[in-house]
């Protein structure tokens, strides 16, 4: 994904320790993604799409972070949202993207969903070491 | 702690126990500004107080072992009166630690007194401190029973017909929540001897996979009771988001409004009624 610069003053961090700060960090992205203006059901899309990373943080991760920011392009606003934590990492990064595979007992549509509701999506996982999952919603 | 420490300290405490409780009643009073009886106080202290000597004349200055096991469960009543009476920490601590400084004008200025002193006074912060941990388990657990409480109170199910009912879902759906509302509805159903229910998620901002995991259960658990369930209330972006997830709600009837799951419902008791009555000709 591009660096795209962030409008310093919207940043925003969440600690993602307990289910309760992924409401939290919900409701960050979507008082952000009001403030880019946003369209209700972009609003939804990216809400639901960070609920869904989110909640990945927590249960496979073991807690992290959620970052989130306004950023510019050229003529259009959006807005970036980040969740990274320290956890055990995915191995195989494609599968885990597939449809309905859940090492759990989730429909396993969180991570392939979001992927879905966004308009750009990274996915940076090494196991050991962590996961990183960036997306970006631009208002148009 | 041998108790040979404790002999002078024990006389004095038995030889002045009423001017004593009294001085501590005050130093306490004062510090509450009334807000509790003068009659309960004085009850609750003076218990506290023989308490406390017959623990410090068995036990020594040991506040935590079994010896003080009265004294400990006099100090968890006083903390759960003080959490629920609304005081707050210090003003409950306050009742153990106000019998240092009753004491302290009472002792002289010799090198044994002193150290019996600094002894009884680490008693009492122990104990001050256990008080305090007390305090916070009962908030906790007042807490959590109210939070309890308004789970059930916010998630209504409601008779909408006879034999349909109705649950309208509001604000943010956490698995506590969706396991309450699943319970509730299911009990109505039962309860009401009904055979619909129209789960309604107006209110509900967003529907991730956890959200329609937890429906989509409720729906089975409710068919495997012989109910149909229908979910109304999809509003247009949550309609295009749950799409964008990829979630199938399957043959689970969806309708946009209450109304028309309502209406939905009663059509299918009709056609119910028609199909008895036909077998009954
Ligand atoms: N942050 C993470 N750290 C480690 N593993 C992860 C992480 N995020 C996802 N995974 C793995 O990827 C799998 C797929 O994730 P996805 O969110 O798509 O499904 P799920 O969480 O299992 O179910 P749900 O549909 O409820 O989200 C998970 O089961 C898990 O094994
Ligand atoms: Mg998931």
């Amino acid at each position: 994904m591009r660096n795209y610069p962030a409008d310093e003053a919207s940043r925003e961090e969440v600690a993602i320790q307990a289910s309760g700060d992924v409401v939290k960090a919900r409701q960050t992205v979507r008082l952000l993604a009001q403030q880019a203006g946003l369209s209700l059901v972009n609003q939804t899309k990216l809400v639901t799409a960070a609920s869904e990373l989110g909640r990945n943080t927590l249960i496979y991760g073991g807690g992290g972070t959620a970052q989130a920011a306004i950023v510019r392009d050229v003529a259009r606003v959006g807005v970036w949202v980040r969740f990274a934590d320290t956890g055990p990492g995915i191995p195989d990064t494609e599968l885990a993207l597939t449809d309905g595979w859940t090492s759990g007992s989730g429909m396993g549509l969180g991570l392939s969903g979001a992927r879905r509701l966004v308009d750009e999506f990274e996915l940076d996982s090494t196991p050991g070491v962590g996961t990183t999952v960036t997306v970006l919603k631009w208002a148009r | 702690m041998d108790s040979g420490d404790s002999k002078r300290l024990l006389e004095l405490l038995t030889a002045r126990r009423a001017e004593l409780i009294a001085q501590w009643e005050q130093a306490v009073g004062a510090s509450l500004h009334g807000r509790l009886s003068t009659v309960e106080l004085g009850r609750e202290l003076s218990e506290l107080y023989d308490a406390v000597v017959d623990a410090l004349a068995t036990g020594g200055f040991a506040g935590r072992s079994s010896e003080y096991a009265v004294v400990r469960s006099l100090l968890v009543e006083l903390s759960r009166n003080r959490a629920r009476q609304g005081f707050t920490p210090t003003e409950t601590a306050v009742s153990v630690f106000a019998l240092k400084e009753v004491l302290e004008s009472l002792l002289g200025g010799s090198v044994e007194d002193i150290h019996v002193y600094l002894q009884f006074s680490r008693l009492l912060d122990d104990l001050g401190l256990f008080t305090v941990e007390e305090y916070a388990r009962t908030r906790e657990e007042i807490i959590s029973a109210q939070s309890q409480q308004l789970l059930e109170l916010s998630t209504p199910v409601v008779k909408l017909w006879d034999g349909v009912v109705g649950v309208p879902l509001v604000g943010t759906l956490d698995s506590a929540r969706t396991q309450v509302v699943m319970e509730k509805l299911l009990q109505a159903l039962l309860d009401s001897n009904s055979a619909h229910a129209i789960i309604d998620i107006t209110g509900v901002p967003a529907v991730d996979t956890q959200v329609a995991q937890h429906l989509l259960k409720t729906v089975v658990a409710a068919r495997m009771m012989g109910a149909e369930c229908v979910i109304s209330g999809i509003r247009p972006q949550i309609a295009q988001t749950i799409v964008g997830l990829g979630i199938e709600f399957g043959d689970i009837p969806t309708k946009a409004t209450l109304a028309d799951a309502l209406r939905h419902a009663l059509v299918e008791i009709d056609k119910a009624s028609a199909t008895r009555a036909a077998g009954l000709l």
